[in-house]
């Protein structure tokens, strides 16, 4: 559903919003937040004061109507610079909304203690249920809240969630235990205990951020803004001196010719942008069906070094598949492959599931009435079939199979023997199939890797991210994988507690790490990654540790989750440079105009040919303001990031920000003066 | 080609020919290298330690280091006042100078340990031989100090992460006595060769050819000269600086002393390369450097070499240039080229006076002091260009979607408000300074009419030159201002202590915090800082930051005078 939801940039509705917004956020105290826009601020205020004064009878400060209209220009920049801000916070509401109101007031089937039974069902809305209440879903019926299955298990559509439409299973106990407010149960009953207080699941929390209520700057945000103050200090020293200076070449200056230089100097460009900017990228994140705890956590994607991915689901398509039938030398193909589909009749797994499949033969010609399955245990590691005619059929791991067929004075056939080592090396695993200890042959599984990941990858390490497989297979099969899909480097016979290792010590060389996970033993990973992504699906421990969730359960989702970090620093960057560089052609508008009455001769710095003093100043403010809206898009898609090196990409950026933000002002305040002069 | 223009060429070349090995030298000796000076100085630099009682090895963090340098430059303040305001009664006064007034004192002390040298005395009548040498010893003590706190910064470069970064003293010590010392008597000498005096002697006495009486000051000058070349302090020993026939007699020595100069600023910034192991991170500062210094260059000798506009509009020819206030011994491109490069490193002494050059040449020279980072001065001008970088990794770090570092260190919001403050303070100072003196000007004319020679455009070139000279530590004048009065005493001492002292605390403190930061290995998504394109970046921050602070002021000053005279 969020998938369906608008991507147009501006939405009437929202529009609508956005411009109420952009007058409520004129309050000082709002304004003050951000020092450029504040100076504006105080500029217009300046400017209305002036405008009252002439009206009074004032006669040096130039016509009422050139004041009122520089007055009204800077006003509307600061409602300019506003709407950006309302009009990206709308859209990530809107976003944040759509997800809402799926499991806004939903009926609860909760679980009371009752007068007559312990457990009675009370039905009551889904706002009064509270943390550690537990409620009862059937089928039917939409999720309430978000929560853990303490018991019973069910297929549910989470269509509304991850626009994903094929049914999930999630059971009590492990890994998929999770359930998500307004997702939907099509089958089976389950009892969940709710996690979240109401009004404190990550998606009010994150409405919250988007919302601007519980909004921090980002460390990069705050030094940027330093940084950006520093740039207005500046012009406020230019435009100060500028009046004992003007003193000194008996040159009177407006009040309005000042004020409307320090306005088109000070960087207002990405000072109106700044924040619209960083909502922007949680909405980009949001948009993907990322869920991010805090807004430096999408900043900090952007600068990940280290990336542990797990193999399966990731790196390879779900589980090993049965690939090839080895018979043993001297046994006939048929006598092996029928061996192989007996034992593997009422193997559950999916690589049991898998040796059928390669087999293709009709499960209904075999009888297995009176016959005994033999459960993998880890003890044995294999498992097989007891037929009633006394065959008994064992399949399984090389060396537990080969210490069996030892023990009963078979001997290991030399050729199976070289065909395990071969697939092994093959990164695959073998399975060695025995019909009362005699070897028959081995069966060969293979991961498949997903099509497209070598492209990834290899983005990634364009990007400078490294990219780490975590395996439990042995460190030979890892090794395979990982060269074949292209990853960096692997942890073979991963533990938990190695995740956690390896972790630490990317960290302690100084790399940001960031991984993903969904089971309870992997929060702590994802609590000291830099960046710990937790699957919706996860525990709630999961879910909690990370500082995002991925709605989708998608494994890939963190190569997306750090373009769009990537995405945010370089849009503040480049608007940064394009709003600075567009000084250079203010400058040339205003300065010759404040001086030519005095002296002429400054005429010849007129290089726009600009038509009088006040149709030059006016045109460098209206250029000024009306940048702003129409940079509105670009803050909000962001600047599209291209895995090109750093150097290349400073290179591109620097010529189209750069160069482009010193010579698109000449042009535009051309333009603009052509039409201003024909009243000015 | 001219040979004006190959003259100057030559000096430009032999320059850089000279300042590499001499770069990979002040390495050596900053890392603790051997060199083959160790021999016969490493008893000399153990005798001062001895005396002193300082442990050479102690490690410092960088506050103890700015605590040290403080402490230097304190102590010999006061005693700098104490001389130059008695210095009448003081010995080796053959002339019978008088001792100076408060506020000249004041001035004159800061100017000499602020490396600026600006001197609102002249040197033949305000000062004795005693007070010359005080001053000399200043020459050696502030480069010296520039050049020891530009060591710590590179040394805490090159640390992964630490904040022990060498003893102060040890590097201060060093840079007299490996660097300046051995540099200083070498140019002397030639120096004493061409015919400048070294003598204690008081005036000597010729008749002229009208039969008068003349007296010539003389004094221990080849000295002094050598070490305001070298040690970009600027301070001549007669009043007109090096267009004096005994301070720069002849075409040769004024190559020498040119190279002297830019010399030691180029140096550094290959000792910088050196040091830290990344001759391609040297290799892009100097090539940033140099191509700002050759833009100011450039425009700079082709306006001088084509005349005075308002001269050829008289239809008068000048063959040799504008050489209004300039050497016939010279020339106007070599007086040119002394121009931009005593303004660029933020040296100040002149071979021709810069009141005279034409409109836009004094702008370049003032561009040279408002960016000071152009090579710089000793030490401090690579300090200058450090915050340009940091403001540059910052913004192109941000352009490249990362978190911006500098040589694996991630700069943050503290290291950006000390960039920011610093790079406000030039800005800050030469404006304010010359809005203050315009605003009294400008609101009574009659009182203040001592003050220009020169009204209007040029007036106003002649304060803000002033101020900003002061800022930048250079020392140069564009002379045509009066002074040598309390207020100009005052104000330009304030400017030049605060525009002194705060650019190498800030960069200090940046490069003790980054040092103590997580070392972070480059990957394929760090930006490189050792390439072009963040040369272009680097240069495009500079150019940025001096034309938007300085556009408003240049326009009234030269920038309207070249349009009034074309």
């Amino acid at each position: 559903m969020t998938n369906q939801a608008s991507n147009k940039l501006f939405e009437i509705s929202q529009v609508s919003v956005a411009l109420k917004q952009s007058l409520i956020k004129l309050h000082p105290v709002t304004m003050f937040r951000n020092p450029v826009m504040f100076a504006v601020w105080i500029g217009t205020i300046v400017m209305a004061g002036v405008c009252i004064w002439i009206a009074a009878g004032e006669q040096n400060q130039g016509s009422l109507l050139y004041n009122i209209i520089v007055t009204a220009i800077l006003f509307i920049t600061l409602l300019f610079a506003n709407f950006a801000e309302a009009i990206a916070e709308a859209r990530g509401k809107a976003q944040a909304d759509s997800l809402r109101k799926t499991r806004e007031e939903t009926p609860a089937k909760q679980l009371v203690l009752g007068d007559i039974h312990v457990e009675e069902i009370k039905m009551v809305p889904s706002s009064q249920l509270r943390k550690g209440d537990i409620f009862i879903c059937e089928t039917g019926d939409t999720i309430p809240m978000d929560g853990e299955i303490i018991s019973g298990i069910a297929t549910i559509d989470e269509s509304a969630i991850t626009g994903e439409s094929a049914p999930v299973i999630r059971e009590a106990g492990g890994d998929k235990s999770s359930v998500t407010g307004g997702t939907k149960v099509l089958s089976d009953k389950i009892k969940v205990k709710v996690t979240t207080e109401p009004g404190e699941s990550f998606l009010d929390k994150m409405i919250a951020l988007v919302e601007g209520a519980s909004r921090q700057k980002t460390p990069n945000e705050i030094a940027l803004t330093i940084l950006l103050a520093g740039f207005t200090l500046v012009f406020v020293i230019v435009c100060v001196t500028l009046k004992p200076f003007g003193d000194y070449a008996k040159t009177p200056i407006t009040i309005a010719a000042f004020i409307s230089l320090f306005v088109c100097l000070i960087p207002t460009t990405i000072g109106g942008l700044l924040s619209a900017i960083g909502i922007a990228g949680m909405d980009r994140a949001l948009r993907a069906n990322v869920i991010t705890k805090s807004g430096k956590a999408v900043e900090t994607a952007g600068d990940i070094d280290v990336l542990l991915l797990d193999k399966t689901g990731t790196i390879t398509i779900g589980n090993r598949k049965a690939t090839h039938f080895w018979p043993a030398n001297n046994i006939a193909e048929n006598t092996f492959i029928e061996a192989c589909v007996l034992s593997s009749l009422s193997d559950e797994t999916p690589e049991g599931k898998s040796i059928i499949e390669l087999a293709s033969l009709n499960k209904n010609n075999f009888d297995t009435t009176h016959a005994n399955f033999i459960e993998f245990t880890a003890e044995t590691r294999s498992s097989g079939i007891d037929m009633p005619n006394g065959i008994r059929i064992r399949k399984g791991a090389f060396d537990s199979i080969r210490n069996m067929a030892e023990k009963a004075g078979n001997n290991f056939p030399a050729e199976t023997a070289d065909r395990v080592k071969a697939i092994s090396s093959n990164g695959g695993t073998p399975l060695v199939v025995s019909e009362n200890e005699k070897i028959l042959g081995v069966i060969e599984l293979q991961d498949i890797i997903k099509p497209g990941i070598q492209e990834r990858f290899e983005r990634l390490r364009k990007m400078g991210v490294k990219t780490v497989m975590v395996t439990g297979d042995n460190p030979l099969t890892a090794k395979f994988i990982a060269e074949k899909a292209g990853v960096d480097d692997y942890i073979a016979e991963a533990k938990p507690e190695d995740k956690m290792n390896y972790i630490k010590a990317e960290q302690q060389s100084g790399k940001l790490v960031a991984m993903m996970g969904d089971g309870t033993n992997d929060a702590p990973a994802l609590a000291q990654a830099d960046v710990g992504v937790a699957m919706n699906s996860g525990t709630a421990a999961a879910k909690e540790a990370g500082n995002m969730v991925d709605l989708d359960n998608d494994p890939t989702k963190l190569i997306e989750i750090v373009e769009i970090g990537k995405q945010l620093l370089m849009t503040r960057g480049t608007l940064t440079t394009f709003s600075i560089a567009n000084d250079v052609a203010k400058y040339f508008a205003i300065v010759p105009a404040l001086f030519i009455a005095s002296i002429p001769a400054l005429q010849g710095m007129n290089i726009m040919n600009l038509h009088s003093p006040e149709s030059a100043i006016l045109s460098a403010v209206i250029f000024n303001a009306i940048i702003i809206p129409m940079l509105i898009p670009l803050a909000l898609k962001g600047v599209t990031y291209k895995p090109i090196g750093a150097s290349a990409l400073l290179r591109r950026n620097l010529l189209i920000y750069g160069f482009g933000g010193v010579f698109i002002p000449f042009v535009g305040i051309k333009g603009i003066d052509l039409v201003v002069s024909i009243w000015f | 080609m001219n040979s004006e223009i190959l003259g100057v060429v030559t000096m430009f070349l032999a320059t850089i020919a000279l300042a590499i090995p001499l770069g990979k030298y002040i390495g050596k000796v900053y890392n603790g290298d051997k060199t083959w000076a160790d021999g016969f100085l490493n008893p000399l630099d153990h005798l001062f330690f001895k005396l002193s009682g300082i442990n050479p090895l102690k490690e410092m963090d960088w506050k103890q280091h700015l605590i040290a340098l403080l402490t230097v430059n304190a102590v010999w303040f006061l005693f700098s006042i104490f001389v130059l305001m008695n210095m009448g009664w003081l010995p080796l006064n053959p002339d019978a100078n008088a001792g100076m007034s408060a506020d000249l004192a004041f001035n004159t002390t800061i100017s000499f340990i602020s490396n600026t040298n600006l001197q609102h005395y002249s040197g033949e009548s305000g000062v004795s031989y005693l007070g010359q040498m005080v001053l000399m010893l200043f020459q050696f003590i502030s480069a010296a100090a520039g050049m020891a706190v530009c060591a710590v910064v590179f040394i805490a470069m090159k640390e992964k992460t630490t904040d022990q970064l060498g003893n102060f003293y040890n590097y201060f010590v060093k840079s007299c006595t490996r660097v300046l010392l051995p540099l200083s008597i070498v140019v002397a000498i030639v120096l004493v060769f061409n015919g400048t005096p070294m003598t204690f002697k008081g005036k000597d006495q010729f008749i002229s050819l009208q039969a008068d009486t003349v007296n010539v000051s003389r004094g221990p000058a080849a000295a002094m000269i050598a070490i305001k070349q070298l040690g970009t302090n600027g301070g001549g020993f007669f009043g007109v600086n090096s267009a004096h026939p005994l301070e720069n007699p002849n075409y040769f020595t004024n190559i020498i002393e040119n190279i002297s100069i830019l010399i030691i600023p180029i140096a550094m910034v290959f000792a910088l390369g050196f040091i830290i192991k990344r001759k391609r991170f040297a290799w892009m500062v100097f090539g940033v450097m140099t191509i700002g210094f050759l833009l100011l260059l450039l425009p700079t000798i082709y306006n001088e070499l084509n005349g005075n506009p308002a001269i050829t509009k008289m239809n008068i020819a000048q063959p040799l240039g504008s050489m209004e206030g300039k050497e016939v011994r010279f020339g106007s491109a070599a007086s040119a080229y002394w121009a931009i490069t005593t303004t660029s490193t933020s040296n100040g002494s002149v071979n021709a006076m810069h009141d005279s050059l034409t409109p836009l040449s004094g702008m370049f020279a003032l561009l040279g002091m408002m960016v000071n980072a152009f090579y710089g001065g000793v030490g401090v001008g690579f300090l200058n260009f450090y915050i340009f970088i940091i403001i540059a990794v910052f913004i192109s770090g941000l352009m490249v979607g990362r978190t911006p570092e500098f040589l694996g260190k991630k700069i943050e919001a503290k290291e950006m408000k000390i960039a920011a403050i610093i790079a406000l303070l030039h800005p800050l100072l030469i404006l304010s300074g010359t809005a203050l003196s315009s605003w009294l000007y400008a609101h009574n004319p009659t009182a203040y009419a001592g003050w220009l020679a020169n009204p209007g455009n040029h007036g106003f070139s002649e304060i803000l030159y002033e101020f900003t000279s002061s800022a930048a530590n250079n020392g140069s004048g564009f002379e045509g201002l009066g002074d040598n009065t309390p207020f100009w005493n005052i104000s330009c001492g304030i400017v030049m202590l605060l525009s002194r002292y705060l650019p190498i605390i800030g960069p200090l403190a940046i490069a003790g915090s980054l040092a103590k930061k997580k070392y972070i290995p480059e990957s394929a998504g760090t930006l490189k800082t050792d390439t072009t394109t963040f040369g272009i970046m680097v240069f495009a921050v500079i150019f940025i930051i001096a034309a938007l602070s300085f556009f408003p002021a240049l326009s009234l000053g030269p920038i309207a005078e070249f349009f009034t005279i074309k």
